[in-house]
């Protein structure tokens, strides 16, 4: 005893009970964060597997023997107690069972037999089987469906519907040629007709201007005038040319049979997508499946943001996340060189020190109410009165905004900047300075040609903070830009290009949105996952940026800091 | 930052060696009653001496002597230091430097300073010997080139560098910083250069390198030396001072110092009795 005690005593003194837990903290924290990565990868990227389409044959709470076309989303437990509270038939359950596994399938067909996600427990399950013809369409609305096509009607010749073995590759045809007078559409919409619509909407607040004025330039508003009716010419015939590629659109019709034998035509024009997962080898499965991941990322979203991709939120945070950047950055730089440099050290300099550095730890909604308060309500409201009258009491910037998004998100993040730029400053050693110095360099030559750019390191690595946290704040973007869906990317191609008025979406509330205020919460689960996953890849992305450029500047300036 | 004192109002123009120790030469440098405070604590004391014109003048001392705090006020390098009062008067090309109209910058151009650790700037080598040049707004590449191969030159680096100018100064060895750092600041051509123990930190053939730079260059400059090397001082200087406690014990011709002091602190100090 009393030696296993004095081996113990020595074991403790030689330190290598703390090299132990060490390691044992690290290991358990990267194995939490693996774990987490690991769970949303699985959970998300799973999403976009074209799984089989089973035709499954069970027996429904009411006895009847039902055939279903669906996927297989996953297996569940639940006990017995449980299934009984919630009014299940006991005679399903097993004697001396606990626990009863079911199956959460995927149905679809919303419009016919919902719910399109379905429980079925195991024991119910009489048949499954994996019949090759089963389709799976993926239309803009209404979730995806599930049959057997049998016949297609095309607008080319009515007379004679489509059936047997063409069917699929005239499918494919009428879907493709559909996908492409789609994009005919939205060229138009997004391109001439927006473009028509932005002049006749500027004309319409410059004549506007004129009137609040009371100007006399009679003439001007008789130009005015005449431009308008041109331009109005110009939208008639564009919006003729619409017509005719809508009506071109919606002529095939496609014909389909669930598994319980009810016919569904749907419109070829509804249609993104449709693929025959049962029939499909490995490798034809992997395209399919990056081809669904692509789509995710390059699409705009659907359904109420449950379907469809998430490009708008992508390019929102992006572009939210620079322009925080490009504001911070030198505000940061600026008060931090002030602070270290100029400011005499003293009382005062100390406590606004400690004052940035408690401005850091202010919850991030405190400042999302700030924001709204003072950037979007007054200086927002005072820039409209002051420069966009003609187009009140509708707001230009008086409204939450891109702008007032990122400044608000720059001021949440100035500290952290401001923090590590001075840590920087404070590490360049006093010789440097005195060299400069001595060869007849001013201050501010000294700070510009040699203290910063050694600094800059530094204000990188206080810009990776800031931009870590600014891409992952939710709470203050919801009052002072975020939307669930924007119609318009914050960039486009009429003038001024970047509008920084308008709103915009952001892959952080987007996951709020789809996990916790959508209608259908099964088909959006996977995506909430996936945007995490996408969300971590784009932090993950823009840190990498800033860490490579920082390392290149520290192999520069390697060896100063002595 | 205090603004330094300047007794009499207005400078009077240097007129040959008058004051400090009768050196009998021209100076370049003239220093008149010269006292510094550290907030309460006086670390110069009445100093009055002459820096001879293209001579070299060594300042030795045992440390805490304020040796270097005077050579640093030579190019007003103490003004960056919170809490320093100068009283007394620095009389350089006609004016005191502590004069309102001396323009603290240009001085510092005229009067260049090498330190006792090498501090090159994480630049090039090229882009550190051209620093200078750049900021006083030279734009001619043709220009910059000839003189940054001209100070390299003089500072006796250019074969060995100048196959990589491009490349870091950081990458250079001490000793090479060091002549590096000599030849940034000979390349604004300063009429004055100020050395503050430019060896201490460098191996013996490194030191003997620089010390047989500073033979080359007092041809041209005025060069004023601090050392706690007795004998580099012997072997470099053409006058010395000695300074205790902030006060200047004895200045004179090196060898006459280092020979036939006048005082018992100096000879205790040269003979290694103390310090």
């Amino acid at each position: 005893m009393a030696k296993s005690n004095s081996f113990f005593r020595s074991w403790f003194a030689s330190g290598e009970p703390w090299i132990w837990m060490n390691a044992a903290a690290v290991g358990l924290s990267i194995s939490a964060v693996v774990g987490i990565l690991l769970l949303i990868a699985v959970k998300g990227l799973a999403h976009f597997w074209p799984s089989d389409v089973d035709l499954i044959t069970y027996t429904t709470e009411t006895a009847q023997v039902q055939q279903v076309y669906g996927e297989f989303v996953e297996l569940d437990q639940v006990s017995v107690e449980q299934f009984l509270e919630s009014g299940g038939n006991p005679e399903w359950v097993q004697p001396n069972a606990e626990i009863m596994d079911r199956w959460l399938v995927k149905t679809g067909n919303r419009r016919i037999s919902a719910p399109d996600f379905r429980w079925i427990f195991v024991d119910q399950i009489s048949a499954r089987t994996t019949p090759d013809d089963v389709m799976v369409l993926e239309r803009i609305e209404w979730g995806n469906a599930y049959g057997v096509p049998t016949t297609l009607v095309t607008g080319a010749d009515p007379s004679a519907p489509i059936s047997g073995p063409t069917l699929v590759a005239a499918l494919n045809q009428s879907i493709a040629a559909a996908n492409d007078i789609r994009d005919q559409i939205s060229d138009l919409e997004g391109g001439i007709l927006n473009n028509i619509n932005n002049r006749l909407e500027r004309l319409r607040l410059e004549e506007r201007g004129l009137l609040l004025k009371e100007s006399e330039d009679t003439e001007r508003l008789q130009e005015i005038s005449a431009e308008q009716a041109t331009l109005a010419a110009e939208y008639a015939v564009s919006e003729r040319k619409l017509r005719g590629l809508y009506r071109e659109l919606d002529q095939d019709e496609l014909v389909i049979t669930t598994a319980d034998d009810i016919e569904i035509n749907v419109r070829v024009a509804d249609i993104l997508h449709a693929w025959q997962p049962n029939a499909m080898s490995g490798l034809q499965k992997t395209g399919q499946y990056f081809s669904n991941l692509w789509r995710f990322l390059s699409e705009d979203p659907r359904e109420a943001n449950t379907e469809g991709g998430v490009f708008p939120a992508i390019f929102g945070t992006v572009l939210m996340v620079l322009l925080m950047s490009l504001i911070v950055t030198p505000f940061g730089v600026i008060a931090a060189v002030y602070l270290r440099e100029y400011a005499k050290q003293g009382v005062l300099v100390r406590i606004i020190r400690i004052a940035v550095n408690n401005l850091a730890g202010v919850p991030s909604i405190v400042y999302g109410v700030f924001g709204l308060g003072f950037f979007v309500y007054f200086l927002g409201g005072n820039l409209d009165q002051l420069f966009f009258p003609e187009s009140l009491p509708a707001p230009t910037f008086g409204t939450p905004g891109l702008v007032w998004a990122s400044l608000t998100l720059a001021l949440l993040t100035v500290p952290v900047v401001i923090v590590s730029t001075e840590e920087g400053l404070t590490r360049i050693p006093r010789s440097v300075r005195e060299g400069s110095m001595a060869l007849g360099a001013t201050q501010a030559e000294t700070l510009f040609k040699v203290i910063l750019p050694m600094a800059s390191p530094a204000i990188l690595t206080g810009v990776i903070l800031a931009v870590a946290r600014a891409a992952g704040e939710v709470a203050p973007l919801m009052l002072v830009g975020v939307v669930k869906l924007a119609p318009t990317l914050p960039i486009d191609g009429s003038f001024p290009y970047l509008h920084l008025d308008r709103k915009f979406m952001h892959l952080g509330f987007h996951i709020y949105d789809v996990g916790f205020q959508s209608p259908n919460v099964e088909a959006a689960r996977p995506l909430v996952y996936a945007t995490a996953l996408l969300l971590v890849t784009l932090i993950v992305g823009l840190n990498l940026t800033a860490i490579t450029l920082r390392g290149r500047l520290e192999r520069l300036y390697r060896g100063v800091e002595s | 930052m205090s603004q330094p004192d300047t007794q009499g109002s207005s400078p009077a123009p240097t007129t040959g060696s008058e004051s400090g120790a009768d050196t009998g030469l021209e100076t370049s440098l003239e220093v008149n009653n010269l006292s510094l405070h550290y907030g309460d604590k006086q670390a110069l004391i009445d100093i009055n001496l002459g820096i001879a014109t293209k001579k070299v003048t060594a300042f030795i001392g045992p440390s805490g002597c304020g040796k270097s705090t005077l050579l640093r006020c030579f190019n007003r390098m103490n003004d960056l230091i919170d809490d320093v009062t100068i009283t007394g008067s620095i009389n350089f090309q006609g004016y005191d430097i502590h004069d309102t109209r001396v323009d603290v910058a240009d001085l510092r151009r005229k009067i260049g300073m090498v330190f006792q650790r090498p501090n090159p700037f994480p630049k090039s080598i090229y882009e550190n010997v051209a620093y200078g040049l750049r900021i006083q707004g030279e734009k001619s590449k043709a220009i910059i080139d000839e003189r940054v191969e001209w100070a390299l030159k003089s500072a006796a680096l250019w074969d060995e560098v100048k196959d990589r100018l491009k490349d870091s100064a950081l990458g250079l060895s001490g000793g090479q910083q060091q002549r590096l750092v000599i030849a940034r600041a000979i390349a604004i051509k300063p009429t004055v250069l100020l050395l503050d123990e430019p060896a201490s930190a460098l191996d013996p053939i490194s030191t003997l390198k620089i010390e047989e730079l500073i033979h080359q260059l007092k041809d041209d400059y005025t060069i004023a030396i601090v050392t706690h090397n007795m004998q580099q001082a012997a072997r470099v200087s053409d006058y010395t001072a000695f300074l205790y406690i902030g006060e200047m014990v004895e200045f004179g011709e090196t060898d006459t110092i280092f020979r036939n002091p006048k005082s018992k602190q100096t000879e205790d100090y040269i003979t290694g009795r103390y310090g």
